[in-house]
């Protein structure tokens, strides 16, 4: 085929931004090419993984089955602008930190888009719920459950909520004494 | 980069309908959740496209006059769950697109896309079907309405003539007005599954709500294209609500259905699904419906 290119011109992490791309190109593809945005992974490209996913007009989608010429005059975010002006982490991203929601990190960019996106709501959201907003994401290291902790844990933070006691704890107070 | 050939965005129907006639090899290309995955994984990779992405007058749900709930090709799964006229009155459309996929996929996938890819799985297909769902294909001469049920053609083929595409999916006033349904899933896992089989019932009760006014029952996976149990629907119209019609509409369906085996499944298991999920779409849509089903 005879080349086809294109300007597309976007508002990325609050920036406008423009380039010429090749209008075979995914987001992805732009997004770490043409703007060295590495954060956004290059996983399965089916779809699949989550890894590549970024917000576009507030909403949450694989940027590796979205073409880049679709993001003509749409609003991007990926994680870097997630970070705090000065460059410190989120209050999300520090609490994959301290809930150790990360080991390889492959998946988190993904999850920290995902979480970014729903929580934005301000709805309370119970575990399954949560499970459930978090299923378009693989993480081969975790096993879930930090995630789902750190999410949980920020949930309760922005609604000015106070943490729900966590199973071990209700456990230790309340088995029986064999138990403990 | 995907391997394609020429892409072609068309902002508007008109333009579209001109790209179509121009390129009539072209894949029409709407969210992009599976052609693109398709191009990928090389079945329609090299291929022209005819993106339609940018048709934003294709977005949305609205209600005309008559009461017919119209859905624009292009609105996504998230964005039907989240319409206020589906919840008010089609919330069992919104719960079964709900089950496509994960969020993102929601978020990018379009019901267009859902059912002229003519896949039998597709989650919204046998609502859709349920509910006498109408397709608006739009051409060089104009608009024509099929019913969806004759929209399925066969396995991955569906009505879509050279220069059109498809631009609104209809239910008419008369397919949800009084109707109460439920969708049901059957897949391996919670998410980011394709349906073993599908099932979504409907029902209208009489207003003493004893006996069944119509009964609607359409299957995903259960044959080669999404399907509807019209033998059974006939038989059930008028029946009271027993223990005896839900068990007669499980035997029925099984009359109907002919599911395949596949690697996801046996032929035996898909049989057993059908009658089922018949069964349980059905009581819980009578539930829903302010009926009770007694001995």
């Amino acid at each position: 085929m005879s080349k086809q290119y294109k300007l597309v011109t976007c508002t990325i992490n609050g920036e406008e931004k423009t380039c010429m791309v090749d209008v075979r190109a995914s987001l992805t593809d732009m997004l770490r090419g043409e703007y060295g945005l590495t954060s956004v992974k290059t996983g399965c490209e089916v779809g699949e993984c989550g890894a590549c996913a970024v917000i576009i007009d507030g909403e949450c989608v694989n940027s590796c089955i979205y073409l880049a010429i679709w993001a003509e005059g749409k609003h991007i975010t990926t994680i870097e602008g997630l970070n705090r002006p000065d460059g410190s982490l989120s209050d999300l991203q520090q609490a994959f930190v301290d809930e150790t929601a990360i080991q390889c990190g492959f998946c988190t960019a993904g999850f920290l888009m995902e979480a970014e996106c729903f929580l934005e709501k301000g709805k309370i959201y119970t575990d399954d719920e949560l499970r459930r907003l978090l299923a378009g994401h693989l993480c081969r290291c975790t096993g879930y459950d930090n995630i789902l902790r750190a999410v949980r844990k920020v949930m309760y933070q922005r609604n000015g909520l106070p943490q729900p006691e966590e199973a071990e704890t209700l456990i230790a107070k309340h088995a029986p004494e064999w138990r403990k | 980069m995907f391997d394609t050939g020429m892409i072609y965005e068309a902002k508007s129907v008109p333009e579209a309908v001109q790209m179509r006639l121009a390129h009539p090899d072209a894949v029409i290309l709407a969210g992009g959740t599976d052609v693109l995955i398709q191009i990928r994984s090389g079945k329609l990779a090299g291929r022209e496209l005819i993106s339609i992405h940018g048709i934003d007058a294709l977005r949305g749900v609205r209600q005309e006059e008559d009461g017919t709930i119209v859905i624009g090709s292009l609105t996504t799964f998230a964005h039907i769950s989240s319409s206020p006229i589906i919840q008010e009155h089609l919330r069992v459309l919104g719960e079964a697109v709900s089950l496509v996929g994960g969020p993102q996929i929601r978020a990018a996938g379009t019901i267009g896309g859902n059912t002229c890819n003519g896949v039998t799985s597709a989650d919204s297909a046998s609502t859709l079907l349920a509910h006498d769902a109408v397709c608006e294909l739009t051409g060089p001469q104009g608009a024509r309405q099929v019913p969806i049920e004759q929209f399925y053609l066969g396995p991955g083929r569906t009505d879509v003539r050279p220069g059109e595409i498809q631009t609104a999916i209809r239910i008419p006033a008369a397919s949800w007005k009084g109707c109460q349904g439920h969708y049901i899933k059957y897949g391996m896992r919670g998410a980011m599954e394709i349906a073993t089989i599908g099932c979504s019932v409907n029902v209208k009760l009489t207003e003493d709500r004893m006996h069944l006014d119509g009964v609607r029952i359409a299957f995903g996976v259960a044959g080669p294209v999404p399907m509807r149990a019209h033998r059974t629907e006939e038989v059930m119209r008028g029946a009271a609500l027993t223990a005896e019609t839900v068990r007669r509409i499980g035997s029925g369906v099984l009359e109907e259905v002919h599911p395949r085996d596949s690697w996801r499944a046996p032929k035996d298991m898909r049989l057993h699904l059908c009658r089922q999920m018949a069964e349980d779409a059905f009581v819980e849509a009578v539930k829903r419906s302010g009926g009770e089903i007694r001995e």
